[in-house]
């Protein structure tokens, strides 16, 4: 189960479009201190989505990229990017993967 | 009448069906989609098919209906290592998919790069690494050829015993098991690695056997299509004979078994490893009917001159019947000949490359 954080609301967790051809991912609201909570609440939601944004060992897909607001997700391996509350996570597919 | 062949290209999955006027294909199936392993699973009539999506990963579907529909099921995964193993592999992509026996319908095999045979046993709901050859310590010693990581791209289930299976590994060797992969031995003794320094040409870990193929009414006899030769198995795999004398060139990735003659296999030469085009810009089909000791070329229907088409390892298959074939090429071209591979007909040349052809 995801851990539900207690007054850390994100907005809105976003994905592209592109992911629509495999699977649904709407916006959603999600909870999380840190990307990675915010990306388990998602998966709790929408347990497909993982393997598409993660890899084996649960580290972001070398070309998925993720942003906290404007920045870009630094901890590609532990996503312990902070998120604040009301914060969104845009969630894109990187140019580098073809 | 062989009637039905599928074909994973680049861009999507394309199966082709024997009409009266020719064979024709529907709709693709994943278009845009990298398509890097088809199996259509004549036990249960299931249809598999791997993707290798460049941003989202391996994903695996299948299709009850010959491909009409399909669904999502489970992509084979490494499992997540924690601690100190921080930091492990993950599927970068299913280099071949086999069906587990006659007496084992819903088991699957997968080879996949990194190097590692995965098992499923509810028709790919679930998989699992098989531990057993991940943890031989010759894996060491394996390394990448064509892709950076080492990669299982051979799988040989044995018809009259399941339990026994033979795997190929670029580069890694031949792996053999007699007992449902619970434990493995080194193969593939015989073969010559060109590459290395000249004592160390027949050490079997080293080896690069592109593709291997087993006669299915004479399993004991396996092709092999390697690096810089061309070789055959008499004993499932564990030894081989190679073959030097074949023009225009023993250097290639697919090799095609006939299912009823032990004696007859077909080869798709290209220059060399480092020039991977066809001779003289010729496309030529090799044939050996006597086990080995001759082969001829046929070029009948293929091009002639100006020809840069690559067969990949998995892109040569032969039907049932033992005389019709399909072969496809990196150009996108696709040709299929119903005598014995002797002449051929195009039956596409705008298709995306082409990883895999097989007939269902």
């Amino acid at each position: 189960m995801p851990e539900q954080v207690e007054g850390c609301a994100l907005g809105r967790g976003w994905f592209t479009s592109n992911l629509e051809r495999h699977l649904s991912c709407p916006t959603v609201e999600a909870r999380g201190r840190t990307v990675r909570q915010v990306l388990d609440a998602v998966f709790a939601e929408n347990p497909r989505l993982k393997a598409y944004l993660l890899d084996d060992q649960d580290c972001l897909r070398r070309h998925v990229n993720i942003f906290i607001g404007d920045r870009p997700v630094e901890d590609r391996t532990g996503l312990g990017d902070p998120v604040s509350p009301d914060e969104d996570v845009h969630v894109f597919q990187a140019l580098s993967g073809g | 009448m062989t009637g039905i062949l599928d074909v994973a290209t680049r861009k999507g999955l394309f199966r082709f069906r024997r009409e009266v006027d020719g064979w024709e294909a529907g709709p693709p199936a994943f278009l845009g989609e990298p398509v890097t392993a088809v199996l259509a699973d004549s036990r249960d009539g299931m249809l598999y098919a791997a993707l290798r999506l460049g941003h989202f990963g391996v994903k695996l579907h299948r299709s009850a209906d010959g491909g009409e529909t399909w669904t999502e099921v489970a992509a084979p995964a490494f499992p997540k290592q924690t601690g100190a193993e921080a930091g492990g592999p993950s599927v970068d992509m299913v280099w071949t998919l086999a069906g587990g026996g006659e007496d084992r319908a819903g088991t699957l095999w997968a080879g996949t790069l990194p190097g590692a045979l995965f098992r499923s046993t509810d028709r790919g709901e679930s998989w699992s690494l098989v531990e057993s050859l991940w943890a031989v310590p010759e894996r060491e010693r394996w390394f990448g050829g064509g892709y950076d990581n080492p990669g299982i791209h051979s799988i040989l289930v044995d018809p009259r015993d399941s339990g026994r299976i033979a795997v190929g590994i670029s580069c890694g060797g031949v792996w053999l098991s007699d007992d449902h992969g619970g434990t493995w031995r080194q193969g593939g003794h015989g073969l010559r690695a060109a590459y290395l320094p000249p004592d160390q040409a027949l050490d079997p870990v080293s080896q690069d056997p592109h593709r291997l193929r087993a006669c299915a009414a004479a399993p004991d006899v396996v092709w092999c299509q390697h690096h810089n030769g061309i070789f055959r198995s008499s004993d499932g795999g564990a030894t081989f004979e190679e073959f030097v004398d074949v023009r225009p060139s023993v250097f290639g990735f697919a090799v095609a078994a006939h299912p009823a003659d032990p004696e007859t296999a077909w080869f798709v030469p290209g220059v060399k490893d480092e020039c991977r085009v066809p001779a003289d810009g010729r496309l030529v089909v090799t044939r050996t009917d006597d086990g080995g000791r001759s082969f001829a070329a046929f070029g009948d229907g293929l091009p002639g001159e100006g020809s840069y088409d690559l067969v990949y390892r998995h892109a040569l298959d032969v039907a049932a019947d033992g005389t019709t074939l399909a072969m496809g090429s990196t150009t996108g071209n696709l040709w299929i000949t119903e005598d014995g591979g002797e002449r051929w007909a195009t039956v596409s040349a705008n298709l995306p490359p082409i990883a895999q052809v097989a007939f269902a």
